[in-house]
């Protein structure tokens, strides 16, 4: 990479020493062609006038920035806001708002146009907490595209609802019982899919990981992310921000928004992975405090593994996290020093879901609860430190919300023992598949 | 017995010089006009010692090339009855240095054979290529056979293959162009292992329309030899892709008989009933041919 080159603009097959193509010689050729619709497409005026018109129309593009003062209260502490600290604000790009209920919507937009571009019929997806699902069943209805979606069978019971949204939408969902029976097994079955039928199957890879060129593919669709925060937030506070945080589970809402601040340098960005239980017990997703670079579904990257270089098994509270590998773009912004990663307890996760519910009436994705977490400790970071912003300014965050928590509430609900009436357990577990 | 580790003549080992699996079509060919019989099994199922004695009935029954899997957590190219196979084999504690042992017996007891190691790259690359591909080398094996890995991406295998004269298998499929036809045959030492239809490994009724002329194509793109695999169980399969084919590979059905509850005497004779069967397939394969 040239120092002239901005970090912005780098593209695939590499990302530093990440990235590549370690996948059967079945799927070369429709990587290879993959590739060269996506430079077309990327190239023709018509493919971006469509896509930005389903953007606008469709998923109610651009999302709203959402500035939360009573959260924010909570980084510098509750008993003397302001203080002697300018204070910390912290602002929500809010995906959440999206169409579908996430980030994903970007991503499967653009891919599913390429679909139809390519010619194939059918596609398939892998989802963990089923918000990818939801978003490609959507778009296959939309665009009138045979769709079935693999799903860890442990995950289809933390996800009921949305499995139910994903057959409400037409399409097939497949539980898959082999391995962990979670997201990566899923990734595995969808694979074996792809190798079959890739004649006429496009397999819609919902995050910033893979081969060559879904990573950088993945990347670009959702850049607008980035691109509108950055812009609502310089009208917004006359300047950009000095900390952005997402959750890291495959990364693609991470990508989507620090790329618009790679170049920048004055703007530190924060990924923050699952910690599960705690990176110590062995039960968490945390690939940069828990992992090292090797090769899983197509890509090299920081992974979860043992000495033989078999996948360890990842653990976090949210299915969406639960991945023992990460997007190589990721690992190359670690390695560069660009990112930092951190991981985030189950607890800390579930502690800043419930603060955002009470104190801004907003239920987050237990995903994006992370961002949420992590942005409370850099506050808090900031005010012990006695940083701020330019010419004492508030500490400014800008955080993520990749998705909203709808599907989570059977989750939240059983964490914070909500449930104390009996008929709505019952209906809670038969909504799960325990029934 | 000789050990070396000379490029020219083939990596050494515990049982003396390895085969040239190229070397060794060759001569099936020449002299037995026959085609080679690649048989397929993963070491550690359902442990290690009976993993041993399972590939050895193979070498005892007419088996010429052992394709020994290394389990793998995340088998993409793989059908069910692998996968179960690997998965049993994981749960049992089976680790990457088995499967050196498990090259060194067989070559102890069959040192015709070749031993091909079959693995997905992460194993490999956690252990150090150099240092796979030397322990390798020691054990007596012959080469790789790489599911997950295209010869764009192994660089490294190569210098390290080349180094230690170890064979490279990499693997065409259906869909592969011209260019990577020629691109994968140019990479790889030993034989090309055309996927004869797109899938992973199982059991299939038939081996697909498009194996033979991927045979055809794969040659004429400079391959030496291709040996065909993925949906082959039968003699009489083995019999009819043997007329076209320079090698036979067969999976799933050698594993198949080991998965069941019986006794493990009987699933070992089953075993070598299988392979017995698919042994005098690729046996008759061209003598039917000719008798046309």
């Amino acid at each position: 990479m040239s120092l002239a080159e901005r970090l912005a603009d780098v593209t695939g097959p590499y990302f530093g020493e990440f990235g590549g193509r370690f996948v059967p010689e079945a799927l070369i050729a429709a990587l290879d062609e993959l590739e060269t619709e996506y430079a077309k497409a990327a190239g023709d005026p018509a493919f971006g006038a469509e896509l930005a018109r389903l953007h606008r129309e469709y998923t109610g593009r651009p999302s709203p920035l959402t500035e939360v003062q009573r959260f924010a209260a909570h980084a510098t502490g509750e008993e003397r806001p302001g203080a002697s600290h300018p204070g910390v604000r912290v602002l929500l790009k809010r995906e959440d708002l999206n169409h579908t209920g996430s980030h994903k919507i970007n991503n499967v937009l653009g891919q599913a146009l390429l679909v139809k571009r390519m010619g194939k019929r059918r596609v398939i997806a892998e989802t963990g907490a089923g918000q990818h699902g939801v978003a490609t069943a959507t778009a296959a209805a939309l665009m009138d595209l045979e769709c079935v979606i693999y799903m860890g069978e442990e995950d289809t019971r933390r996800q009921a609802l949305n499995v139910a949204r994903m057959r409400l939408l037409g399409a097939e969902v497949v539980p898959v019982t082999a391995g962990t029976r979670t997201l990566k097994d899923a990734i595995n079955e969808a694979l074996r899919d792809w190798v079959t039928n890739v004649e006429h199957t496009h397999y819609v890879l919902g995050t910033v990981t893979g081969p060559h060129p879904f990573p950088e593919m993945v990347r670009q669709f959702h850049r607008i992310i980035g691109e509108e925060a950055r812009e609502q937030l310089l009208e917004r506070t006359g300047r950009l921000p000095d900390v952005v945080a997402a959750c890291v589970g495959g990364g693609s809402n991470a990508l989507g928004i620090f790329n618009a601040f790679l170049d920048d340098e004055g703007v530190a960005l924060y990924g923050f992975e699952a910690g599960g239980e705690g990176v110590e017990t062995g039960r968490h997703a945390a690939r940069f405090s828990g992992g090292s670079p090797g090769v899983l579904h197509g890509a090299r990257s920081y992974l979860l593994q043992d000495d033989d270089g078999q996948t360890r098994p990842s653990h976090s509270v949210s299915a969406g996290l639960d991945y023992p590998s990460v997007g190589p773009a990721h690992s190359w912004l670690h390695d560069l020093g660009r990112a930092e990663y951190e991981p985030v307890t189950d607890v800390e996760a579930m502690d800043a879901f419930r603060l955002l519910c009470r104190t801004e009436g907003i239920i987050p994705a237990i995903e994006s609860a992370h961002a949420l977490a992590g942005a409370l400790r850099l506050g808090r970071r900031a005010v012990s430190e006695g940083r701020t912003g330019p010419d004492g300014a508030p500490y400014t965050i800008l955080v993520n919300l990749s998705g909203r928590g709808d599907k989570d509430v059977a989750t939240a609900a059983r964490w914070f023992g909500l449930l104390d009436d009996g008929a709505a357990a019952q209906e809670l577990e038969k909504m799960e598949g325990r029934g | 017995m000789k050990v070396s580790t000379s490029p020219v003549t083939g990596p050494g080992g515990a049982a003396g010089l390895a085969p040239r699996t190229g070397e060794l079509i060759a001569r099936l060919r020449d002299e037995e006009n026959r085609p080679a019989l690649v048989g397929y099994l993963p070491v550690g199922f359902p442990d290690v010692e009976r993993s041993v004695e399972a590939l050895l009935t193979l070498t005892d029954n007419g088996v010429d090339v052992i394709e020994l899997g290394i389990p793998y957590s995340d088998p993409v190219m793989d059908g069910l009855v692998i996968q179960e196979a690997a998965q049993v084999a994981l749960d049992a504690g089976v680790r990457v240095a088995h499967v050196f042992e498990a090259v060194r017996r067989i070559r102890e007891h069959a040192p015709h054979v070749a031993v091909l190691v079959m693995t997905y790259w992460n194993p490999v690359l956690r252990h150090g290529v150099r240092e796979f591909a030397t322990d390798l080398a020691a054990a007596g094996g012959s080469g790789l056979i790489t599911p997950d890995l295209i010869p764009d991406e192994a660089g490294d295998w190569i210098a390290a293959s080349d180094e230690l004269g170890l064979d490279r298998v990499f693997l065409v499929a259906p869909s592969s162009t011209p260019d990577r036809l020629a691109l994968t045959a140019r990479a790889s030492r030993g034989f090309v292992y055309a996927a004869s239809l797109m899938g992973v490994t199982g059991v299939r009724t038939s081996v697909g329309d498009r194996a033979e002329s991927l045979v055809t194509d794969t040659r004429a793109a400079g391959a030496e030899h291709v040996c065909v695999g993925i949906g082959v169980s039968t003699g009489a399969q083995a019999a009819e892709v043997g007329r076209w084919a320079d090698g036979v590979i067969v999976g799933s059905a050698l594993v198949r008989p080991l998965l069941g509850d019986e006794p493990w005497e009987e699933r070992l004779r089953n075993l070598a009933g299988v392979t017995r069967d698919l042994a005098s397939g690729v046996r008759s394969a061209r003598a039917a041919h000719g008798a046309h």
